[in-house]
Order: structure tokens, then C-alpha cells, then sequence
């Protein structure tokens, strides 16, 4: 089968079932996105599937055939996430940072649909895991990408 | 780690640095002037592996000036979120006058020429890092600096007085020449140590002191950072594991070996101790392989060793401690307290207990291992002490420490999960693969697996008694701490002695009571026990602090005015308690009613842990039965300080982690296994539970504290205290999940 990553369709030989998440760190070799749970619970494995924030661990390969997946890898391609990358660095956001490629894609999923969200969508929006307790600064970053967009 | 004494350490202030280069070490990049720190070394112990081995054998310098005139630095602690690194490049590049953000920083390897830093204790761990080598590292940038003037008189003709540095450059004002560090780095690398080498006033600090922005920030925040679990070496297979579900038991049959070795991408199947391991070429084959196999596990022999029973659980074991009777080793003692409890007019008691608790680290353990055709073994896998690793793997491997390379990737969180706990981490299963297949190969652990074989935060125990004055202010206090610590496990421990990771947080409090007296009953643990960020302070603190507002009310006293009253004699830590008491608006505690309608108040708790003091206030109301925690403040004075935004940051990361462990976190076993494989059934904090955090930094001038872990254990108690006033009853037992909170009494 064919993936779309990063703007380049690449040919898979991994089982269909495999999770997207090691098609990406192992096939492809991205090791940007990041294994942490395997169950949907943290986070850390977050890319973007046609623009949308999904937990790649949890996300079958053959399932995203003809889709458009974007990793961290090319985020300050675009021009939501390098302000959203921008912001982090602004805020120090990252402490020992294994979340924080997912935190990031998760940030700039949310922008390009909502702009402008309120405290509440990014509540909503900003739901990974973090063992380092950065929240409030990814709070903190959220909105600076988001007034200075 | 816990609390560490100084005196184990003996590191001078005034350790002399020595140019390796001209010892025959330079090695990376010709020209660059490189220095390294020579100490004298206590232990002999160090001594002797130090003269075993043959010098120049590895790349052993700190710190290389390159020709263009940047910095790398080869640190002897592990970054993994609380900014070390970072922070050695402002201490060395304010004496060295280089622009912090001119480094490059990396963890060194191991080695002698490493041991000589720390003497044998080569750690990152016990918040330890920067306050053990804040001098050595001053000293270690001016030499250079010193060295670099030196040059470039040589080259300027010009008096070295004459001669003064701006950042990356020498300078002459006299003739208006200058000349860049990394034009004279060579020439430099060739000159003796000098004597002297002036420190920088602290007055004229540019970088120390100051929010200088982390290094790594935007490497993690675009996925460039590397860790362990994402490294590839040529040819490299990749193996995952299902552990035995007891510890002690071994694998026997497989039923279906034919058909899993016949799975896509299975290289082969393996029986380890108290394991089964798949190498496939890719990870995802490998697990799915290896989870498809029927295994039959063994008992262990009757004769077994560190064998986890069959019948162990988390309660059974709880009430074990309950039950124990002292009398325990003495870790405090003042007075008469025995006596004085007798006679007090009025006396309490109260039984606490904290639970074992997972690190969570989000990254889960890997190792990578690749045996050379020269016999030497290179290992790359999460460690906070490489050369304890080094050592253990040389004797596990029949090898000599030298033939062994560790490197020590950057961390993906560690918290205490990465000391050195047997069978507790997956790289002796790397080596062995790597060495049954002929290829390097990398292990990865799943959540799952990494749930199983976690070293946890001990479950632990303490009895108290109090006795209170007519005045209701307390006079006696006896506490028994039941358990064991990690650092007595993994240490050692004389039998006489208690074990300071066990009774830290409840032995020398620095609270006025007249008669005290504090016991560790020691109660071996059957399950597998680490370090976990701030250790023996992450639950005693909860126990001693919590139950100190129990002697308050029981005396009549508000629990905030009664520490106030207990330290008039402490000056650093009132000053503290009225920092934090400021910082929150003033002492309230509650209830009170906040402007969203919520019925709210406020508890505070006193913490002494790695060299620092914090103060803290929660405040809490609740809601469908459980704690909202809205804010915390922080009041924490670490002596003095490098990186003021950094302490910001990780004491925000501490209370994150204070309370997670507080609301939600509960390792349960039953039948000898932990119920929760994953954070599904270990929920660890989310980020709608997280609190504003403010905090305030004291720099009292006492010696420099620690500051990754010492925002950590007040937050539980003073939590918990908040909890108290709302629900008018009093919780000894944590996480707070575990009960129905609603609002009663007081
Ligand atoms: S690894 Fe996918 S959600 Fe945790
Ligand atoms: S920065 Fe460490 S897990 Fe988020």
C-alpha cells in the first residue's frame, strides 16, 4: 500500500493492521513522533491525519491509505506550526520534551481549525499527557501562537 | 536519590582543573583547547579502578573551544528535563566568557576521568547535579579563561594585564585589536593550568542568576531531541519482551513456538531470565510476536532468591506495617520524649500510609546493545549513573569496565527510574540477544511491561504520637517510619542504622517541640523499590506535615499562626512561611466562599528535602466527590540559584507530579502482580487537573539547595490539609481517589 507522509507518497510493506505510529518510527523512519502508552492515553504519538490531531498508536496503517499525514518532521512547513513552534520556544515549554512533539502537532491541529479558541477549546483540544507537568506553559503557549496569529 | 551527605562526597571547593590535552587526551577536534577537572578522590575504591585503566582509552574531556569559537561541554549529568545542562552552560560560560546559548551540551561517557569528578558517585540524581559542582565548574570556565589570555598576549605581544575578555573574545583596549577564542584555542590547549584564575564577581554575573533560555527548547519542541528509544545502529534488530507476571518465575513451555517464529519479520524467539523475547527487523513484529506466545511459566525453586510471593498484595502488606511493632532504629532523638509523652495533659495518635508508586516516565525503557569484533560492548540505554552501569555490565559480561561504552541518551523523563535497580531495566536483555543473534539489537519495553518491572516508590507506614502542653502547643512527639527505603536497598545499610531515604521528611523537622524522638521499624519490602523524585519526602513529608495540623486542631491553634510560632527561631524558614503566607494574599484557610460560588480553602505544609526549603499553600474545594486543586503557591529558597526561570519550571513540575501522586496514584498489587499495566488504570495527572502555580524564589545565601525535586512533597500534605478544613475529617491515606470527599464539619 501507499502512505502520504510529509507531502510524499511512499510505498508500506507492513502488515495492514500495523499501528501508523511504527510504520512512521521504524518503515519510514521519523522518530519525531513518539511512543508512549500504545493504548490512546497520552498523547505522545500525535500527528495530524488530513489536518486532523490523531493518536497514531492506536491508528491502523491501512486505515490512513489515501489520507494526508503530517508529522512533527515538516510542522514548521507550515505556517500555523511554526508560529505554534515559535510559541514553545517563547514559553520554554519543554521540559524533558518526549511529549512535546505530540503536544505540538495537538496545538497546531487546533489553530488551524480554530484561530482564536477560548480557554475552553484549548482545554479541550490540549489533552496529552505530560509526566513533566508542563501544562500551564502549554496553556501559556497555546495562546501566545494563538494572539499572534 | 534521597538527601545526600556531604561528607560521603568530600568535593573540595577547590578542585584544581587539569589540561587534558596536554596529557595526551585530546582527541575530538585538533585545536580546540580542552580542559578537564581533576579532584581529589576519596574513595580508593575509585582509585583503583582509576589506575586500572589505560589512560587515553576514551575521550574523556569536558569541554572543547572550537575553532569556531563554540563551546561543547560534556556533562557529567544527565539532562532529562530539569535543565542541567543548560544550567552548566551559563556557570561555565559566565566564568569563560562564552554566550551560553554557544554551547553544545552531551552527557560524557564514563570512566575514571569522569570518577574523578564525583569521586565513586557519578549520579544524576538527589536534585545534586549543579549545587555539588556549582565552584568546580566557576573554576573550570575562568581557568580556560585564564588560558585563552594567556595566549593571546603571546600572540598579541601585548602585557596580559593590558588584556580583557568579552563574550567569545579577547580584547585590547589599548591597541583596539581583538581576537576571537577560537583563533587561540590551540595555542591555548598548549599552555600549563594556571595557578590562579579569577571567579567573576557574583555582582557582574551576565548569565548566572538570569532566566538564560534553555538549550534544548526548540530541538523538543520540533521533534529533532533524540532519546534512547528512537537510536539505530547499522544492521540493528529490534526485540521486545513479555516478563514472567512474578518475579522468580521462569519461562517453560511455549506451545505455539513453530507459528510465532513463522510470524512477518520474527528473526527469533528467546527464553531470558524471567522472560521471553522476540527479535524481529522491525519492533511492532517483534511485539506482536512476542505477545502471540502461549507461555507456560515456572514456579521458582524452593531455593530461589528475590522471588516476588505468590500471595503478596498492596493491603496485605499494608496491614503488615500497621501491625509491626517497634522498636525501630533510632533516627532522631531530642530529649525525653517517652517521658514527656506520658505527662502531657493532653496526647493523639494517628496511623498514616502512602502507596507504591510508578514513575511514569513517558518514555518507556530501551536498551541498544552491539558487541565489536574486538570483544567491547557498546550499550546506549537511559541511565542517571553510567558508570555504575559500566560496572555492572562488565561483571555481568565477564568483561573489564574499560571494553564496556555506555552512552547515556537524553531522557525522556526519569524521575529516579533509571538507577541502576537488577532486573529493573531491559539492557541486560539487549546484551543477551545481541549476543545469542551477532547483531546489535534494541530492546523496548511496552507500557505494559514497563508497569510489570518498575522499581516503585516504596508503600510506607508512619505511627505518630503527639503530647500537647496546657497551652495546647506540642512538647512531645514520637514517630515511627515502617518500611524499607531504596537507598538502604540498593546502598546498603548497617544493621544499626536507619535508612535516611526511609525517615527523611519526618526525622529533624525544624519545628520547637522539646521532646522528639523518630524510629525506623524496618519491614523488608517483597517488591521491587526505586528512587522516585524527592524518595523518603515524597510520602513522609504527607505523613509528618498532615498530621502536624492534626496536633493544631487538636491543641486548638490555627495550623499556619502554630508553624509560625514553632520556627520564631528558624529565621530562613519563617521567612519562607511568611513568603508563601504573602504570596498567597495572606494566610486564609477557609472555607471560604470564592467568587465562582465554590466553598474553597487553603492548607500549607513546611518542607526541608535536598538542601533547599519550601513553603506551600493549596488551595482546594470539592467537587462530585473528589479534590479540585486551583492553586498552589510555592515558596522555595534554594541558598542561591543559577537559573531562576529553570526553578520556575521545574518546581511547576514538581507540583505536578505532588499532586498527581496526591489525587490519583496507586500502584494495587494482588497475587504477587500490579493490577494497572497501563495509564488507563493508572491515571496520572491530566492536564484539566493541573493548578495555577506561583512561585517565589528566596536566595537566602545558605549553601546551594537542590531545586528538581523540593517543590514536590509539600503539595500532597498541604492538599490534604485544604481537604481537612472542607470536609471536617481527617484523610491518613493517599491517593485522595480512593475516597468519597464532600463537605461536612468545620
Ligand atoms: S502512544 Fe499513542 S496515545 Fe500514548
Ligand atoms: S516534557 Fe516531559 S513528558 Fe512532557
Amino acid at each position: 500500500m501507499e502512505l502520504t507522509i510529509n507531502g510524499e507518497t511512499r510505498r508500506i510493506d507492513s502488515e495492514p493492521d500495523t499501528p501508523l505510529l511504527w510504520v512512521i518510527r521504524d518503515e519510514i523512519g521519523l522518530t519525531g513522533v513518539k511512543y508512549g502508552c500504545g493504548v490512546a492515553q497520552c498523547g505522545a504519538c500525535t500527528v495530524l491525519v488530513d489536518g486532523v490531531a490523531t493518536r497514531s498508536c492506536v491508528t491502523s496503517v491501512a486505515s490512513v491509505e489515501g489520507a494526508s499525514v503530517t508529522t512533527i518532521e515538516a510542522v514548521e512547513e507550515d505556517e500555523v506550526g511554526r508560529r505554534v513552534v515559535a510559541a514553545w520556544v517563547a514559553e520554554q515549554t519543554p521540559q524533558c520534551g518526549y511529549c512535546q512533539s505530540g503536544q505540538v502537532m495537538a496545538a497546531t491541529a487546533l489553530l488551524k481549525e480554530t484561530p482564536k479558541p477560548n480557554d475552553e477549546e484549548i482545554a479541550a483540544a490540549m489533552t496529552n499527557l505530560c509526566r513533566c507537568g508542563t501544562y500551564n506553559a502549554i496553556a501559556a503557549a497555546v495562546r501566545r501562537a494563538a494572539a499572534q496569529g | 536519590m534521597n538527601d545526600l551527605d556531604p561528607r560521603a562526597f568530600d568535593l573540595p571547593a577547590s578542585g584544581a582543573p587539569v589540561n587534558l590535552s596536554r596529557r595526551g587526551f585530546l582527541g575530538a577536534s585538533l585545536g580546540a583547547l580542552v580542559l578537564g577537572v581533576s579532584l581529589p578522590v576519596k574513595v580508593s575504591r575509585a582509585q583503583e579502578a582509576a589506575a586500572k585503566v589505560v589512560p587515553g582509552t576514551r575521550f574523556p574531556a569536558f569541554l572543547e573551544i572550537n575553532p569556531d569559537g563554540s563551546v561543547l561541554f560534556r556533562s557529567p549529568f544527565m539532562e532529562g528535563g530539569q535543565g542541567v545542562h543548560t544550567a552548566f552552560a551559563q556557570i561555565i560560560g559566565e566564568e569563560l566568557d562564552v554566550d551560553p546559548a554557544r554551547f553544545t551540551v552531551e552527557a560524557a561517557p564514563p570512566g575514571p576521568d569522569y570518577l574523578v569528578v564525583m569521586g565513586m558517585m557519578r549520579i544524576t540524581g538527589g536534585s545534586f547535579s549543579v549545587r555539588s559542582s556549582y565552584q568546580t565548574m566557576r573554576k573550570l570556565g575562568a581557568s580556560g579563561r585564564m588560558m585563552l589570555l594567556q595566549a593571546a598576549a603571546q600572540k598579541l605581544d601585548a602585557p596580559l594585564e593590558e588584556l580583557t575578555t568579552e563574550p567569545g573574545e579577547v580584547v585590547h583596549a589599548a591597541s583596539g585589536r581583538r581576537v576571537p577564542y577560537g583563533e587561540i584555542a590551540a595555542e591555548a590547549a598548549a599552555l600549563p593550568i594556571p595557578e590562579e584564575a579569577p571567579l567573576r564577581d557574583a555582582s557582574d554575573f551576565r548569565w548566572i542568576g538570569k532566566p538564560v533560555a534553555r538549550l534544548d527548547a526548540h530541538d523538543k519542541s520540533t521533534g529533532k531531541a533524540v532519546y534512547g528509544i528512537d537510536l539505530k545502529v547499522e544492521g540493528m534488530l529490534q526485540a521486545a519482551v513479555v516478563h514472567a507476571p512474578r518475579r522468580g518465575q521462569e519461562p517453560g513451555e511455549i506451545a505455539n513456538l513453530t507459528e510465532v517464529e513463522a510470524m512477518p519479520g520474527v528473526v527469533s524467539v528467546h527464553a531470558l531470565p524471567g522472560a521471553v523475547a522476540v527479535v524481529a527487523d522491525r519492533w511492532w513484529r517483534a511485539r506482536r510476536a512476542v505477545e502471540s506466545l502461549e507461555v507456560s511459566w515456572k514456579e521458582p525453586e524452593a531455593d530461589a532468591t528475590n522471588v516476588m510471593p505468590a500471595d503478596f498484595s498492596s493491603e496485605g502488606f499494608k496491614q503488615q506495617l500497621i501491625e509491626t511493632p517497634g522498636p525501630g532504629l533510632v533516627a532522631e532523638n531530642h530529649g525525653e520524649a517517652a517521658t514527656a509523652l506520658e505527662k502531657a495533659p493532653k496526647k493523639l495518635e494517628a496511623v498514616y500510609d502512602a502507596p507504591f508508586l510508578a514513575h511514569g516516565q513517558l518514555e518507556p525503557p530501551s536498551a541498544l546493545a552491539r558487541w565489536n569484533e574486538d570483544g567491547t560492548l557498546d550499550l546506549w540505554t537511559p541511565n542517571q549513573a553510567p558508570e555504575m552501569y559500566q560496572a555492572a555490565v562488565a561483571a555481568e559480561n565477564d568483561l573489564k569496565p574499560e571494553q564496556v561504552r555506555i552512552h547515556s541518551p537524553l531522557l525522556g523523563g526519569f524521575f529516579g527510574r533509571h538507577f541502576l535497580y537488577h532486573g529493573a531495566s531491559p539492557y541486560p536483555q539487549a546484551i543477551a540477544l545481541a549476543k545469542a543473534t551477532g547483531r546489535p539489537v534494541k530492546v523496548i519495553w511496552t507500557r505494559e511491561e514497563e508497569f510489570l518491572r518498575d522499581a516503585f516508590r516504596p508503600l510506607a507506614v508512619a505511627r505518630f504520637r503527639a503530647g500537647l502542653d496546657a497551652e495546647g502547643l506540642p512538647e512531645a512527639f514520637f514517630a515511627e517510619a515502617l518500611g524499607e527505603g531504596p537507598t538502604g536497598r540498593w546502598f546498603g545499610r548497617k544493621p544499626e542504622d536507619p535508612d535516611p531515604s526511609a525517615v527523611e521528611g519526618i526525622a529533624d523537622k525544624p519545628y520547637a517541640i522539646a521532646h522528639r524522638r523518630v524510629e525506623h521499624v524496618v519491614v523488608p519490602i517483597p517488591a521491587m523499590i526505586g528512587w522516585w523524585r524527592s524518595v523518603g519526602h515524597s510520602m513522609n513529608d504527607f505523613f509528618y506535615e498532615a498530621f502536624f495540623d492534626e496536633m493544631a486542631a487538636a491543641g486548638g491553634h490555627d495550623p499556619y499562626e502554630l508553624r509560625l510560632k514553632l520556627l520564631a527561631d528558624k529565621p530562613r524558614h519563617k521567612a519562607l512561611l511568611e513568603a508563601v503566607g504573602e504570596l498567597s494574599g495572606g494566610w486564609k484557610r477557609g472555607p471560604f466562599t470564592a467568587e465562582d460560588g465554590t466553598r474553597r480553602a487553603r492548607g500549607v505544609a513546611m518542607a526541608s528535602p535536598f538542601g533547599s526549603e519550601v513553603a506551600t499553600i493549596a488551595e482546594v474545594s470539592l467537587k462530585d466527590g473528589e479534590a479540585v486543586v486551583h492553586d498552589v503557591w510555592v515558596a522555595i529558597d534554594p541558598g542561591s540559584i543559577v537559573n531562576p526561570a529553570i526553578i520556575e519550571a521545574q518546581v511547576n513540575s514538581a507540583v505536578a507530579l505532588g499532586l498527581s501522586s496526591a489525587l490519583l496514584e496507586e500502584v494495587v498489587y494482588t497475587d504477587g502482580e500490579p493490577e494497572a499495566r497501563n495509564f488507563d488504570a493508572y491515571p496520572i495527572l491530566p492536564p484539566e487537573k493541573m493548578p495555577r502555580v506561583h512561585v517565589r524564589i528566596l536566595e537566602s545565601g545558605a549553601p546551594m539547595g537542590g531545586v528538581g525535586e523540593p517543590g514536590l512533597p509539600g503539595v500532597p500534605p498541604a492538599v490534604v490539609n485544604a481537604v481537612a478544613v472542607l470536609t471536617g475529617e481527617r484523610i491518613r491515606s493517599l491517593p485522595l481517589s480512593k475516597f468519597d470527599l464532600t463537605e461536612g464539619g468545620a
